[in-house]
């Protein structure tokens, strides 16, 4: 007995070396290959939601990585290799994205990683590529606890989260004393793209006399808005400020409103309206009509990337350019920073891609310009305001830009 | 929180918590004749979504008027799925099995309505999805009102059929003993088809009421099938009036919670309930202690 019990012992801490070993060795295989044969792709692999929660913007993501890999290998790939995407779905889990992250590493070797959707899904997603010595750049996890949880490979090409409503804010506070209004409701999904935005906002705002008269957190989990939203709308708030990641939220509340004969004069909501024509179609393409968002990126941007951008998107999707999803942009980012990158280091070593976006150096996309502090947040974004005005897509904010039409204010009634 | 706040919770719980009691009712009866978990019940809530959807957008048909073809062409589908799959399950596995092959069927169903609608929300849309009735100080929405009116119609529909007709009393003798049933004439098999299609059927129904009153993809159907899953838990495995209380008396409590403590605590609240009830009667609020005899 006892012989089998020392065996049973000897297999166990062999069999838990071996494994260590392998990790190890397959672990630093894949991350320290900075070059490819020549004729063979580049494989880059990214965990999408294409299922669950953030399918949909799972979906405009996954559109905007495949038309970046086309445009690219369109003009000779990266460094001569054709770039080959493999992306998988996470079903919005936050546990699935890092399985599917170390399969892409260490059972498909992929030689870079691009980000998943959503803050709650980043996170987890860089601290399992970061094991490996890979650098994850992404154009959708902004969240202030990415940035703070010292990681030193994360790379967010996109709008840092907690600046998102600051011009709207500043806004409400330029307006003379007879337009500002007098009361703001906020109310927020517990989700780090949401909650960080909303205590910057309200700083500004309360600063300008504005009275607080409504302040809730919802789970994330909630199904049923009603309760919430007919609480938003006994407060009575001259303006309101919803937290909220996807459109089924941003719906449900506007939809509640109206049951409630509640027509607030302003109405943000941090994101749902941006996803172009996906909006309109659920909410209906008048009632939108003063719904305002805030971004970094619109399809009616005049920067000479993004425009070519938007054209070719519309070419291989259709649509306009309003209805041109900012996922497809923040993805579309990612690649021409991936792609900046591997030019400068010349070749695809994660650590020397790491310490080139390190380096303070300015990359072009989509975006605009992008460049990463010590923290890897893209610190040169603006953040505008947009508004749907009928069913166009327009900026509204800073009202200073040259590009800005004027905002509709106070917002129509809800479906005129 | 005041007087009208909380009033507002319990009538808005009560509105929403019978179109769930509606969609649970189909799963429960499923269950308490076939023996068998349909965890896809929630797609084919969805798919009864997008085919109101598809009526509504594509020819104009009035979401409540397309409940005329909705309904029959899930009770099809659902005659056809138990035909083509869970008729040929046969064993002890047979629960297990059921929860795999209604996973595989939800599976290809969510993959082809993501295909033909892409994962893009969409929301139904008629009048009286957003407008409203005041009453007693309150701003009850229409739609509200008609899926509640719907599901009492239904339900009642469900009901005289269960208790006032032969194939009823086919039914709850299935329900009661199979071997009971077939010994004494009942096609049980036939009885099982049937049920599995009017389970399906009225989830038509209750999808039509979830897309008005929310903006959906084919991967909805997860949040969906959770929830009808704890209702008919909490309700009572099998139990079709079980299933009506749990899904009113969930989603009240829930709206309750929401209103009088904040909606961090209103989905807890629904998994509290469900584990302090099954704590005290783990066959659930109107489950049968005693176990069916295959």
């Amino acid at each position: 007995m006892r012989g089998k019990r020392k065996l049973f012992r000897a297999l166990s801490v062999t069999s838990v070396l071996v494994a260590s070993l392998f990790t190890v060795a397959t672990s630093s295989g894949a991350s320290s290959s900075g070059s490819i044969a020549k004729g063979q792709p580049v494989l880059i692999g990214a965990s999408l939601s294409l299922t669950g929660e953030f399918s949909a913007d799972g979906t405009a993501f996954q559109a905007g990585y495949n038309l970046w890999a086309a445009d690219q290998n369109a003009k000779g790939g990266l460094l001569g290799h054709q770039i080959k995407l493999k992306i998988i779905s996470d079903a919005s889990s936050p546990t699935q994205v890092i399985t599917n992250y170390q399969s892409l590493i260490s059972t498909d070797h992929v030689n870079l990683t691009f980000g998943p959707f959503s803050s709650l899904l980043t996170l987890p997603a860089a601290k399992a590529v970061n094991r490996y010595g890979y650098a994850m750049v992404e154009g959708a996890g902004g969240a202030p606890s990415i940035f703070q949880s010292g990681l030193k490979n994360v790379f967010d090409a996109a709008l840092p989260v907690a600046d998102g409503l600051v011009p709207f804010a500043k806004w409400i506070a330029s307006l003379p004393a007879s337009q500002r209004p007098k009361t703001i409701a906020y109310v927020t999904s517990n989700d780090p793209f949401t909650e960080p935005q909303i205590p910057v906002a309200a700083k500004i705002i309360k600063a300008a006399g504005v009275k607080t008269v409504y302040n809730k957190v919802f789970a994330a989990e909630v199904t049923d808005y009603t309760p919430i939203a007919d609480e938003v709308a006994a407060a009575n708030a001259q303006v309101v400020v919803l937290g909220s990641v996807d459109v089924p939220t941003v719906s449900s509340f506007m939809q509640a409103f109206e049951q409630a004969h509640y027509n607030p004069k302003a109405f943000i909501a941090t994101a749902g309206p941006d996803q172009g024509t996906t909006f309109l179609k659920a909410v209906g393409s008048t009632y939108a009509n003063g719904v305002m968002v805030p971004n970094a990126w619109f399809g009616g941007s005049k920067n000479a990337e993004s425009v070519k951008m938007v054209s070719e998107y519309i070419k291989k999707y259709g649509g306009t350019a309003s209805g041109v999803n900012a996922d497809v942009a923040e993805a579309y980012a990612v690649g021409q920073v991936i792609t900046a990158a591997v030019k400068a280091t010349g070749g695809f070593s994660n650590a020397k891609i790491i310490t080139y976006l390190h380096s303070g150096v300015t990359i072009q996309s989509v975006l605009g310009a992008v460049k990463f502090n010590s923290l890897g947040e893209n610190n040169q974004p603006t953040a505008f305001t947009f508004q749907w005005q009928g069913t166009k897509f327009v900026e509204v904010n800073p009202t200073t830009d040259p590009g800005a039409t004027k905002i509709l204010y106070p917002k129509p009634a809800w479906k005129a | 929180m005041n007087g009208t706040a909380v009033l507002h919770s319990i009538i808005d719980g009560v509105l929403t918590g019978s179109v769930y009691a509606l969609m649970a009712t189909g799963l429960t009866l499923i269950f308490g004749v076939m023996n068998i978990i349909n965890v896809a019940q929630g797609i084919f809530v969805i798919l009864g979504a997008y085919l109101s959807y598809a009526l509504s957008v594509h020819l104009g048909i009035d979401l409540f008027a397309g409940l005329a073809i909705t309904i029959p062409t899930l009770f099809v589908v659902g005659i056809v799925v138990e035909r083509a799959f869970l008729s040929r399950i046969k064993g002890p596995e047979r629960v297990v099995m059921s929860i795999l092959v209604t996973y595989a069927v939800a599976l290809v169903i969510e993959g082809v309505l993501d295909m033909v609608f892409t994962a893009n929300y969409v929301e139904l849309h008629a009048w009286y999805v957003d407008q409203s009735v005041r009453v007693l100080g309150i701003w009850l929405p229409y739609i509200y009102l008609l899926g509640f009116a719907l599901a009492l119609v239904l339900l009642g529909a469900l009901y005289v059929m269960l208790y006032r007709t032969r194939f009823g009393a086919s039914v709850r003798a299935s329900l009661a003993n199979q071997t009971a049933a077939a010994l004494v004439g009942i096609n049980v098999r036939r009885v099982s088809t049937i049920c599995f299609g009017l389970g399906v059927a009225v989830t038509a129904a209750g999808g039509m009421i979830y897309g008005a009153t929310n903006a959906f993809n084919a991967n909805s159907s997860y949040d969906l099938i959770s929830r009808l899953l704890v209702i008919i838990v909490l309700g009572g495995m099998g139990s079709l009036g079980g299933a009506l209380v749990a899904g009113i008396m969930m989603i009240t409590i829930e709206d309750l919670v929401s209103v009088v403590w904040g909606s961090t605590w209103s989905n807890l609240s629904f998994f509290v309930i469900l584990v302090i009830v099954l704590s005290l009667r783990p066959q659930g609020l109107f489950g049968q202690r005693s176990v069916r005899v295959a």
